[in-house]
C-alpha cells in the first residue's frame, strides 16, 4: 500500500497479480483449449505438480486453474481451460501476443515422495488429466522410485480424448502401462467401453502396495475411491484433487471452505481418509 | 500523578470530551458508538457530545430496542450494530486498479491516505473479536496488508461493561472481564468519572495528557463489580462442547428444522465481528482501458456462495445454516485455534426470525447420542 | 471337442467359485468350448437367446444397433466375467450384439439345456440364480453411475 506511513513491514498484497504473456494457444477436444504463458518481468514461475494459479483477465474476473505443464519446464506456464463460465468464456477468444495476469502457485501439490517404492496408478477422465499431467511427468522423471506405473483414462468416446498425444507417448514406454476407457465407440472398436472404473478394476497392480492418484469431478470421485478399494488400495494411499469455486486463492475468502479445510490452502489434494467422512454428508 | 501500564487512575467527565479533541488534534478518526434515530452504531465522532449519553438498550431475538435512561451514562448501551470490522475491514475495498499499456496492462496499488483510528467503546466480546481477526489475517504465508495496516495504526480504548442485554451470552465465551488487548481501559463509574488503566505505551502517552488523580477503595470496587453484574445479567449459555457436538451431528433432522425459519437473508454474517468471508470483482470502465478490482463482503448464506461448474453445492438452506454455525463453533478451531463465537448475540437479535445460536446448539444436544464408538469424543 | 476335458475350466471361471461339484458336473454337461477371432460375432442382437458365455481370455464388446449408423459398443466384457442373460428370461431374444474385441476364448453354456435341468432341479436353479443376481445388480449400479458422470461432466463441444 505504497503512501501509507504504516506500510513498512506489512507483507506483500497477495491480490496483485503478476503479467504473463500468452504465447501460443492450442485448442485440444471440443470447448477446451491450451495457453503456454510466460512472464513480461522475465522472471521464473517454480511450481509443484498439483498446484493451481488465479488466471486474471483484465477487467473481466480472475478463475482458479490447475497447472497442467511439466514442474521442470522452467520455459512457458501451462494452463489448460475447459470454458465454462464467463471468465473462461473471454478467454478462449484470446489471442497469442495477449497479456493476463497470474498469482499463484497455490495449494497442497501432489505428494511424490508418498509413492516412493510402491506401484503407481493414476485414474482420471476427460479434463481430469490436466492437473495430473505434471505428476506424470515428475513421476517419470524419477521412474526407478516406483514399481508398476498404470494410467487409466476415461473419456466420452474417441474423440474426445485430452492430450492424447501425451497418452500415446506413454503408452509407448515399455514401463508405462496406459488404459483408455471410452463410455461408447463406433461397432468394430478394439478398445475397453465402460467407465474408467471398469479399467481399475482390471489394473495390473498390487493393491495392498500401491499408491493412487485420482483426478475426477467430485461426483465421479467416490465410484473411482470405490474401484480402488476392490483392489485392496486403502484410503490412506489414495490422493484425490477436488475443485471449487474461489475469490482468492489464499484462504481469505472463505468460499472453497470443504469441512473444515480451505481447499485453495489445504487442498485441493487431500489423501482420501482424511475427508473420507466428509464424502458422505449431504451438501457438506 | 505518573501511571505506568497497569496501574489504575480517574479522570473526570469532562477528561473524556478532552480525550476525544486530543485525538482528534492528532489526526485520528475517533470512531464511537453513536445512536442516530435508529440504532446505536459504530461512527465517526467530533465531539464526546455524539456519544449515546442517556440511551439504553434492550435486545431479544429479532428485536432490538433503545430507550431514555435516567443515567447520563455514555456507555450504558450494549454493543453497536456491527463491530469494529467495518472499520478495520472495510464492506468494499479497493485492492488494485489497472490501466491498459501497450499489449498488456500496468497494476497500480492503491495509495492508502486513511487516517488512523481510534476506537473508543470497545466492549470485552469486540475485544475478542478483534483478536480472532487479528488472528486469521495473520496466517503464515497468507496474511492480509490491508487489515494488518488499518490495525496497527489503531488504538484501542475499550469499555467494560456493567450490564448485558438478553442476547448477550459473552460469560461462555471468555467474557465479559477485560485484561488484555487494549491500549486504554475505561470503567464509567455511576459519578461519571471514568476508571482508567493503559494498556500499551500508546495509551499511557494518551493518559499523560489528562487530569488523573488516584482512584479511591469504593471507585475500585465498584468498578471491579462490574463484570460481574454484565456476567449475572446473562440467562443464555453456550453449550461449552459445541465444537464436538456439531462435528458429530452434521446429519441431525434439527438442520432441516432451522431452515423452515431461515430466510438466508445472512444479517447475522453482516453484524457477527468475526464472520469474514468475501469475494472479490473485477470491472472495468465503459473504455475498457481501465480496470479495477475490489473485494467486498459476502455470506454463506447466498446461493451460489459455494458452486462447482454443475451448480451451487449447497442448495438447501439447512445445509447452508450448518455451514454458518459448524464454521463459527466449530471447524474455526482447526482452522484458527479457537472458537470463532465471542458471544455477542448480535446474530441473535438481528435475525429477522429470532434463530437463536445457543437455542440450536442446545436443540442439537437434546438429541445428540454422544461420541460414537471409534470417533473422538 | 472333448466334453470332459473342460470340467476344470468351467470350476476355475470366477462365476462358478465355490460351486458343488456335483453341481458342476450337470452345468458341465451343457458346456462348450468356443474361441472366436477378433471381430467375430458371439450373437447378434434379436436372435433367440439360447446360451451364456464364460469369458475365459480377451475382451467382448456388446454393440447395439442404431438405425442411420453403425452400431454403437456401449460396453466390454473382460476376462473372468460372463455375458448374456437373456437365456434366462423371456422373450428369450438377444438385446444387443456381442462381438470379440481381440481374440476371445470362452466357454459356452447351452441355454435350453441348462434351464430345463433348473427345472427339474430348483436347488442348482437357485445356485444359478445366486450367482447371477450380484453381477446383474453390480452391472446396473456402474450404468446409473455412467448415467451420472454422463449427466454431469460436460462432453465435447458444451
Amino acid at each position: 500500500m505504497d503512501g501509507h506511513p504504516l506500510s513498512h513491514g506489512l507483507p506483500p498484497d497477495p491480490m496483485l497479480p503478476r503479467q504473463f504473456r500468452i504465447a501460443k494457444v492450442k485448442a485440444e477436444v471440443p470447448g477446451v483449449f491450451t495457453w503456454h504463458l510466460t512472464p513480461l518481468d522475465g522472471g521464473g514461475f517454480a511450481y509443484q505438480a498439483g498446484q493451481f494459479n488465479m488466471l486474471y483477465v483484465f477487467g473481466v474476473g480472475e478463475v482458479p486453474i490447475s497447472i497442467s505443464g511439466d514442474p521442470r519446464d522452467g520455459s512457458k506456464l501451462i494452463h489448460t481451460i475447459r470454458v465454462a463460465g464467463s471468465v473462461t468464456k473471454v478467454m478462449a477468444k484470446m489471442k497469442a501476443g495477449e497479456v493476463v495476469g497470474v498469482r499463484g502457485p497455490f495449494g497442497r501439490p501432489w505428494p511424490i515422495e508418498a509413492a516412493y517404492g510402491s506401484d503407481v496408478i493414476f485414474v482420471t477422465g476427460t479434463i481430469g488429466l490436466a492437473p495430473l499431467r505434471p505428476l506424470i511427468h515428475e513421476v517419470l522423471h524419477q521412474r526407478e522410485q516406483f514399481g508398476k506405473v498404470v494410467i487409466c483414462y476415461g473419456s466420452r468416446g474417441t474423440g474426445d480424448i485430452l492430450y492424447e498425444d501425451d497418452l500415446h507417448h506413454w503408452r509407448g514406454r515399455f514401463d508405462v502401462n496406459v488404459h483408455v476407457t471410452v463410455h461408447s465407440a463406433p461397432a468394430g472398436y478394439r478398445g475397453r467401453v465402460g467407465s474408467v472404473a471398469a479399467a481399475v478394476r482390471v489394473a495390473r497392480i498390487t493393491g495392498d502396495s500401491t499408491t493412487a492418484f485420482v483426478c475426477r469431478s467430485e461426483s465421479m470421485t467416490k465410484p473411482a475411491v470405490d474401484a480402488l478399494h476392490e483392489r485392496g488400495v486403502t484410503s490412506d494411499r489414495i490422493w484425490v484433487t477436488l475443485e471449487r469455486n474461489m475469490r482468492c486463492g489464499v484462504g481469505l475468502c472463505g468460499h472453497c471452505q470443504f469441512g473444515p479445510t480451505f481447499m485453495c490452502k489445504d487442498g485441493p489434494v487431500y489423501r482420501f481418509d482424511e475427508i473420507e467422512p466428509l464424502f458422505s454428508v449431504r451438501e457438506v | 500523578m505518573t501511571p505506568g501500564i497497569g496501574s489504575k487512575s480517574v479522570f473526570s467527565s469532562d477528561g473524556l470530551a478532552t480525550l476525544v479533541s486530543i485525538l482528534r488534534n492528532q489526526g485520528y478518526r475517533v470512531i464511537a458508538p453513536h445512536y442516530d434515530g435508529v440504532a446505536v452504531a459504530y461512527a465517526e465522532i467530533e465531539t464526546a457530545a455524539d456519544l449515546p449519553q442517556g440511551w439504553s438498550d434492550e435486545a431479544e431475538g429479532g428485536k432490538v430496542r433503545y430507550s431514555k435512561s435516567v443515567s447520563p451514562s455514555r456507555f450504558a448501551t450494549s454493543q453497536g450494530v456491527q463491530g469494529w470490522k467495518r472499520y478495520l475491514y472495510p464492506p468494499r475495498q479497493l485492492l488494485f486498479s489497472a490501466e491498459r499499456a501497450g499489449s498488456g496492462f500496468r497494476v497500480v496499488e492503491p495509495k492508502n491516505k486513511e487516517a488512523p483510528m481510534a476506537f473508543l467503546g470497545v466492549r470485552s466480546c469486540e475485544l475478542r473479536a478483534i483478536a480472532i481477526q487479528d488472528h486469521l489475517f495473520s496466517q503464515n504465508g497468507f496474511a492480509e496488508p490491508g487489515y494488518l495496516g488499518r490495525r496497527r495504526g489503531a488504538l484501542i480504548i475499550a469499555v467494560e461493561c456493567s450490564r448485558a442485554v438478553s442476547t448477550c451470552f459473552c460469560a461462555s465465551a471468555d467474557g465479559p472481564e477485560i485484561e488484555a488487548g487494549f491500549d486504554l481501559k475505561l470503567n464509567e463509574l455511576a459519578s461519571g468519572d471514568y476508571l482508567a488503566e493503559a494498556g500499551s505505551e500508546k495509551g499511557l502517552v494518551l493518559l499523560a495528557h489528562l487530569i488523573l488523580r488516584d482512584p479511591d477503595k469504593a471507585e475500585l470496587a465498584e468498578a471491579a463489580g462490574q463484570a460481574e453484574a454484565a456476567k449475572a445479567g446473562q440467562s443464555r449459555q453456550l453449550d461449552p462442547e459445541a465444537k464436538d457436538l456439531l462435528a458429530r451431528n452434521l446429519e441431525s433432522g434439527r438442520w432441516r428444522k432451522v431452515a423452515e425459519r431461515c430466510l438466508t437473508c445472512g444479517n447475522c454474517t453482516m453484524v457477527c465481528p468475526t464472520c469474514f468471508c468475501t469475494t472479490v470483482e473485477d470491472v472495468t470502465d465503459l473504455t475498457g482501458t481501465h480496470a479495477e478490482r475490489w473485494r467486498s463482503w459476502d455470506s454463506c448464506f447466498t446461493i451460489d456462495y459455494a458452486h462447482i461448474a454443475g451448480g451451487s453445492l449447497r442448495q438447501e438452506a439447512s445445509a447452508r445454516y450448518r455451514q454458518w454455525i459448524t464454521h463459527k463453533l466449530s471447524t474455526w478451531h482447526g482452522q484458527f485455534g479457537s472458537s470463532g463465537c465471542v458471544g455477542c448475540g448480535r446474530c441473535i437479535a438481528w435475525c429477522p426470525v429470532g434463530i437463536d445460536i445457543t437455542e440450536e446448539v442446545a436443540a442439537i444436544r437434546a438429541e445428540d447420542r454422544g461420541p460414537q464408538k471409534g470417533e473422538a469424543s | 471337442m472333448k466334453i470332459e476335458g473342460l470340467g476344470p475350466l468351467v470350476a476355475e471361471h470366477p462365476f462358478f467359485a465355490g460351486m458343488d461339484p456335483a453341481a458342476l458336473e450337470i452345468v458341465v454337461g451343457c458346456c462348450a468350448n468356443e474361441v472366436f477371432k477378433p471381430g467375430a460375432y458371439l450373437y447378434r442382437q434379436g436372435e433367440p437367446a439360447d446360451k451364456f458365455y464364460l469369458v475365459r481370455d480377451g475382451l467382448v464388446a456388446i454393440e447395439i444397433y442404431v438405425p442411420g449408423r453403425p452400431p454403437i459398443a456401449v460396453e466390454t466384457v473382460e476376462a473372468g466375467e460372463i455375458i448374456g442373460w437373456s437365456w434366462l428370461t423371456p422373450p428369450f431374444k438377444w438385446s444387443n450384439d456381442a462381438r470379440a474385441a481381440d481374440t476371445v476364448r470362452a466357454i459356452s453354456i447351452d441355454g435350453a439345456c441348462l434351464r430345463t435341468k433348473m427345472e427339474n432341479d430348483r436347488t442348482l436353479g437357485y445356485e444359478i440364480y445366486k450367482r447371477f443376481m450380484p453381477i446383474m445388480a453390480r452391472r446396473l449400479l456402474q450404468n446409473r453411475i455412467r448415467i451420472v458422470e454422463l449427466a454431469t461432466e460436460p462432453g465435447g463441444g458444451e
